[in-house]
This record gives C-alpha cells, structure tokens and sequence, in this order.
C-alpha cells in the first residue's frame, strides 16, 4: 500500500498550494502596504488576503475528514483536530487574560490559528504515545 | 471489546498488510482493531465478518 491514501494525498497538494499562495499574497500585501500606502477599501482587501488561503487550508482540513473513507485514520484526525482546539483555547485563554493585566504583550488574532496548527502537533505526540 | 483478528488472519497466513488490502483499508487500522485500541464501526465489523465467512459474534467479543 503507497505511503498516503488517495484522500492523503489531495489534501497535501491543497496545502502545498494554498501554503505557496499565502507566501505570495503575503510578501504582495506587505510590498503594496509599504510602497502605495492604500486606502479605503482595497486596503481592508490588501490586507484580508493573507488569510484567505489560512482559511482555505482548514477547510482542506475539513474536507480531508469528509474524503477520509478509512475510519480509524479519520477518527485519528478528528481527535487531533480536537486537542488542537483544547489546545489553542488553552493558551489564548490564558494569554488573554495576563493581556488584559498588562503582564504579557498584545498578541494579534491570527496567532490562535498558527497555535491550533501547533496543537495538532501536540495532538500528533499525544497519539503516538498513547501507541 | 476483543477480537479474534489476529488469530483468524494467522490461520490464512495473511500479514496485516494483506488484511488491509482486502478490507480496503489502512495497515495501522488492522493494527489498532488488532491490538484493541480501536472498536470498527459496525459497517466495517460486517465487512470483516463477510471476509472471514463468520458472524460478527465469533470474531468480536464483550469484555463482560
């Protein structure tokens, strides 16, 4: 049997591309924010186009669990996505709290999707441990 | 829940590579149902029991 599954395998090129497509939006709107100074609308688009392909990926994410048709490897998946969720709420729940008394710096909202990914590498360990 | 799994696919002198190729499935599902970490659900459990011509019963038992 090949090393992923037909399912395994568009999800890693969904990623792949949405990854190389938010490196290129993101050096783009960083460039056009710097030299033209937008305004205004395109601006509020300049600057929501980065997270567009983030979002896209975990909606990849969502589609591998519907295209997953080996239920152990999807069950894996949804208890990784789960930690990942336990995870991430964890940290900004904490995070925001020592924010709101001025003991930790202000952290953007993005980061608790880049958390949640890391979460799913703690989930990832967990698994294997549990092996 | 236990299972008769392995013994079953030893008599065939399946790997559980083999296994999971019938089954359609991936080799480390073999190993978790095998080794009891994972219960099928019961759409695969009738696929195994098809495979192996028994009923379900004679294949996966209650701890009690």
């Amino acid at each position: 049997m090949p090393r992923f599954n037909a399912a395994q395998r568009r999800y890693n090129k969904r990623v792949l591309g949405l990854s190389l497509l938010y490196a290129l939006l993101l050096v783009a709107a960083i460039m056009v924010f710097k030299q033209a100074h937008p305004a205004g609308p395109l601006a509020w688009l300049l600057a929501i186009l980065p997270a567009l392909p983030i979002i896209g990926i975990v909606a990849a994410m969502g589609r591998y669990l519907v295209e997953e048709s080996d239920e152990y490897l999807r069950a894996m998946e949804v208890r990784k996505s789960l930690i990942a969720t336990g995870f991430m709420l964890t940290v900004t729940t904490g995070w925001g709290f020592l924010q709101s008394f001025d003991l930790l710096p202000h952290a953007d909202f993005y980061w608790a999707t880049i958390i949640w990914f890391g979460g799913l590498g703690v989930g990832g360990c967990v698994q294997a441990l549990k092996r | 829940m236990r299972n008769r799994l392995k013994i079953l696919r030893a008599e065939r002198d399946w790997s559980q590579g083999d296994l999971a190729d019938r089954l359609e499935v991936s080799r480390q599902s073999v190993n978790a149902i095998e080794t009891g970490r994972y219960d099928p659900s019961l759409p695969l459990a009738f696929r195994i029991a098809k495979l192996f011509d028994l009923p379900v019963e004679m294949i996966f038992l209650s701890n009690e």
